[in-house]
């Protein structure tokens, strides 16, 4: 955590962790999040990344360890959406479900997003990659100091892919909020990321995007393909764990 | 004027029907129609309870609806069965219970159709108070809350995420669904007051782009069918609640055509 210690810091995670029923979700979880900078968690599926965000969204209670907010207004695009046919909702009904913005704050959330044109347009008639900007519009419209993207690029084409990291990546640089980034393929961390936690019931390892691709933990966990940056996600395990998350000992 | 039956009848339906329209949105949004079907199967229950006890049905059937809804939405969360059959299991439980105590009071003359189906020869000047206040208080409720069940029936994660506690509105809304079926179980029935809530709400969604413009053309609809629907019960003497509901399922055969366009 010493590539950005001047900056100011939103949230901070102390070995924090949950648990349910006896079993870990997730535990010894550190990391802080800055303005201005995206941090990226990574890992298998069901290795505690949303789990995660919902720590830092602060939804979780009984928590172990410490969490430390300093963020007042926080974002959120959830992983799974799914509208209802039987709900009639436009982008600009969408763009107030929570909170309530001026017709210029909704213009400016659809234009750093790209989709003013969609402004009318009915939820359910988007396609994937116009639905998950307007999810990102929503979020920053009341320019939320901490943003919280679980797997924004969902439903969404190679290229429209690229293109939605971009707009992030924007956001991040003008709105100065700090952004929470939840993903499970590699190239984009290495693209568009300040920080990258990987992730797997623990830390496997954490780091700039390029110290993490170094990172022996990071190439066992994500095989050889880990160094190409166009890689199709593999799970390599090469530790145990027990069923409460706790590692074992190494299987080799 | 108020005296005469049939204008009791009108100013009791339009009442129901004001607060219907925008719950009956909701209920479809939400996927509660039967959640709403097992409340009034409950309702059953409540109307025992008032015979036995000497209460008034509305509020009784407030409370036992209300009981029930709490308790299924506990069971939700802590039992592995499946959401409709919890919903069967405890709607049917409940009218059973309901039939079977009615048994044991078989010295009180009963009028178990007009239970089911409504009547509307039975709306007294003091439901229409009930309805009109009730109905008030429902819809003060529901605007007041508007925003975050909103929110939370469009999506619970953004909800909570952004800190509106959803689970608390989720309830409060059942809790409004319990009292629109107390206050109109004499007029429209316990078996098709989800009718009322869903078909013309139903009907209102081919037509409309927004949430409150189903809102409102889900209450013109409800509107429209208790006034042709009680008329129709004067005229060619049926029971009321099932011209009201029948009348609102020509609207959303009507609807169908706006919406093949």
């Amino acid at each position: 955590m010493t590539d950005f210690n001047n900056e100011k810091i939103l949230i901070k995670l102390v070995k924090a962790g949950i648990s349910k029923d006896n079993k870990w979700l997730v535990r010894d979880v550190s990391f802080e999040i800055h303005r201005g900078k995206i941090l990226t968690l990574i890992g298998p599926n069901g290795s505690g990344k949303t789990t995660t965000a919902k720590i830092v969204l602060g939804i979780h209670k009984n928590i172990e360890g410490e969490v430390t907010s300093f963020a007042k207004n926080i974002g959120y695009v959830p992983q799974k959406i799914n509208i209802d046919w039987t709900l009639p909702i436009r982008v600009k009904d969408f763009m107030i479900l929570t909170q309530e913005l001026t017709d210029e704050d909704i213009d400016q959330a659809l234009k750093l997003t790209e989709v003013t044109h969609l402004k009318n347009r009915n939820l359910r008639s988007l396609s994937g990659g116009e639905f998950q900007r307007v999810l990102l519009a929503r979020a920053i419209g009341k320019k939320p100091d901490l943003l919280i993207l679980d797997e924004p690029v969902q439903g969404v084409d190679f290229a429209g892919e690229v293109a939605l990291y971009e707009v992030i990546k924007k956001i991040s640089d003008r709105l100065q909020c700090g952004i929470l980034l939840i993903s499970h393929d590699l190239h984009v961390v290495m693209s568009a990321t300040d920080y990258v936690v990987c992730l797997n019931g623990h830390i496997c390892c954490s780091g700039t995007p390029n110290d993490v691709a170094k990172n022996k933990n990071y190439q066992e966990l994500f095989g050889e393909q880990a160094s190409k940056i166009l890689s199709v996600y593999e799970h390599r395990h090469d530790h145990a764990h027990s069923s409460d998350g706790v590692l074992l000992k190494k299987k080799l | 004027m108020i005296d005469d039956f049939f204008i009791r009848a009108l100013i009791a339906g339009v009442g129901i029907a004001l607060v219907t329209g925008p719950l009956g949105c909701f209920v479809i949004w939400r996927r509660l129609s039967f959640f709403g079907d097992t409340l009034s199967h409950a309702a059953l229950l409540g109307v025992t309870f008032s015979i036995s006890f000497d209460i008034n049905i509305s509020l009784s059937v407030f409370i036992v609806s209300s009981i029930v809804a709490l308790i299924l939405i506990r069971l939700q969360k802590n039992t592995n069965l499946a959401g409709d059959a919890l919903l069967g299991l405890l709607a049917h439980s409940s009218l059973a219970i309901g039939l079977v105590v009615l048994g044991f009071l078989s010295f009180i003359r009963f009028d178990i159709m007009g239970l089911l189906f409504g009547d509307i020869l039975s709306v007294t000047l003091s439901d229409l108070l009930i309805i009109w206040i009730g109905g008030a208080v429902i819809i003060l409720i529901l605007s007041l809350i508007w925003k975050p069940l909103f929110a939370s029936t469009v999506n619970y994660e953004i909800a909570e995420a952004e800190g509106l506690s959803p689970e608390k509105y989720n309830i409060l809304f059942t809790i409004l669904m319990a009292a629109i079926i107390a206050i109109s179980i004499k007029m429209v029935g316990l078996l098709l007051i989800t009718g009322m809530m869903i078909i013309p709400a139903a009907a209102a969604r081919n037509l409309s782009n927004s949430p409150k413009q189903m809102v409102i053309i889900s209450i013109i609809f409800g509107l429209l069918s208790v006034l042709i629907g009680l008329y129709a019960s004067l005229e060619i003497n049926t029971p009321s609640g099932p011209s009201i509901i029948t009348t609102s399922l020509l609207f959303f055969i009507l609807s169908l055509f706006r919406l093949k366009k």
